[in-house]
């Protein structure tokens, strides 16, 4: 049981959710934008998450979209993971998703709640990391396009008050090799203790991580270690993990050497699977 | 649109198992302490309240839903299937003609869940079953039991 009561409201435009959220914030009140809302739920019920006005975004219709438009895929906040699987539009993306918690969660998860997870694992990151998606986001100035690596690269996420509406990702990037490797400790459902996303682009080996640090990240670092043909496979990686941009997180899932030591095992497999080298 | 204050309760119309009923409702409330305490939907079944089990599993617009992660609020203008509307679906006969129960307190969740995979994947294959049925725990661990009654519920609607 949530041990505290909020206000609910269904907000149908971005302007009213707005409208609802300044309302609210003026009132001094904790509000939340909530969208496939297991996370709220779960952390509410432990008290790990309050609010005293919750905003529903299910049924806006921009947070809803899912097409190619001009050229663009158009990812609404609000989409489920399932949805996005069904959709078949970014297989690298479906691959990813797929793997995040079990079928019937993915009925309710969305990749907008995903990316905005207090968790630090928001995996669906990192196929857009790679795909140099850009966000469309809805804040004080009205409508923001921002690449998607300044909002949620590492620590950073959305400021407050702001509503991510929908993920744009060009349709050239849509359907590069790609290969993604998720290593759990011991059930196919379940955190990753590593989890990482590869394509290649322009012949350039492109690489994210997920469950490695504390947050999920893309680095230049190593990608021109991993990309540096005059090195020897095993040789890119021992110099890319000296590069991994901050401490290796060690907890009940796995140590860091062995993180480090599944770290090793993914990259040499990423690139058979994606024949770099060759 | 404001659908409650936060401190009073409201009379929700929620649809189940097709009839509306009037439920009332906490905002915070979820969807599963509403069906069986409320309603006296007990085929729900209250376990890890942490969408990890499955064992709340009902159907909500014909898709396996969490009954723990959903406001009840949430769902008003949706359809809501519990177990108590599945009765003597084919689905229902292969658990029992399969042996697919032993202690029982996970099978509604598999059922209602084992039901949408027939409905939405008449052609399932043996990935998709898996992908499923990982959403479903039984401590008692009738897996194959339970998979050998998806097949065979797949099987006779095939011929």
């Amino acid at each position: 049981m949530i041990a505290f009561d909020f206000e609910y409201y269904e907000a149908t435009t971005l302007k009213e959710a707005k409208e609802l959220y300044e309302k609210a914030q003026a009132m001094d009140k904790k509000v939340m934008y909530y969208n496939g809302g297991t996370e709220f739920i779960t952390f509410a019920r432990k008290g790990k998450a309050y609010a005293e006005v919750v905003i529903n975004i299910k049924n806006i219709p921009d947070c809803n979209l899912l097409e190619v438009r001009d050229g663009t895929l158009l990812i609404g906040a609000s989409v489920t993971l399932n949805a996005i699987v069904n959709a078949g539009f970014y297989p690298l993306l479906e691959d990813v998703v797929k793997r995040i918690a079990d079928h019937t969660s993915r009925n309710k998860i969305t990749i907008g709640g995903n990316l905005n997870s207090q968790l630090m694992y928001k995996e669906a990151i990192l196929p857009l990391l790679l795909a140099d998606a850009k966000l469309e986001i809805f804040g004080e100035e009205g409508i923001r396009y921002v690449p998607v690596q300044e909002v949620f690269n590492k620590k950073r996420t959305l400021k407050q008050g702001e509503l991510l509406v929908t993920i744009q990702v060009a349709t050239e990037n849509l359907q590069l090799p790609s290969t993604f490797i998720k290593r759990t400790k011991m059930s196919k459902v379940g955190y990753p203790v590593v989890s990482a996303a590869a394509i290649i682009k322009e012949e350039q080996f492109r690489i994210a991580f997920s469950g490695v640090c504390a947050s999920p990240f893309r680095s230049a670092a190593i990608e021109k270690i991993l990309n540096a043909s005059d090195l020897q496979i095993d040789q890119r990686i021992e110099k890319a993990l000296r590069e991994i941009p901050g401490k290796i997180v060690e907890d009940v899932n796995g140590s860091s050497a062995y993180r480090q030591f599944l770290l090793t095992q993914v990259m040499e497999d990423m690139y058979r699977g994606l024949e770099v080298g060759k | 649109m404001k659908l409650s204050n936060g401190k009073g309760k409201m009379v929700a119309p929620l649809l189940i198992n097709g009839e509306i009923h009037d439920v009332i409702v906490r905002s915070a409330d979820t969807l599963l302490p509403i069906l069986r305490e409320q309603l006296g939907l007990t085929g729900a079944k209250q376990a890890c309240q942490n969408g990890d089990c499955g064992a709340c599993t009902v159907l909500i617009n014909n898709q396996p839903s969490h009954a723990c992660l959903s406001l009840a609020i949430e769902t008003v203008n949706q359809s809501i299937t519990t177990i108590e509307g599945l009765s003597n679906s084919p689905m229902q006969e292969a658990f029992v003609n399969n042996w697919a129960i032993q202690c029982g307190y996970c099978t509604p969740g598999f059922i209602v869940n084992s039901h949408a995979l027939v409905t939405n994947h008449p052609n399932a294959d043996d990935n998709i079953i898996e992908e499923w049925l990982q959403s479903n725990i039984c401590r008692c661990t009738g897996y194959e039991e339970i998979k050998m009654a998806v097949k065979s519920v797949l099987k006779t609607s095939s011929e």
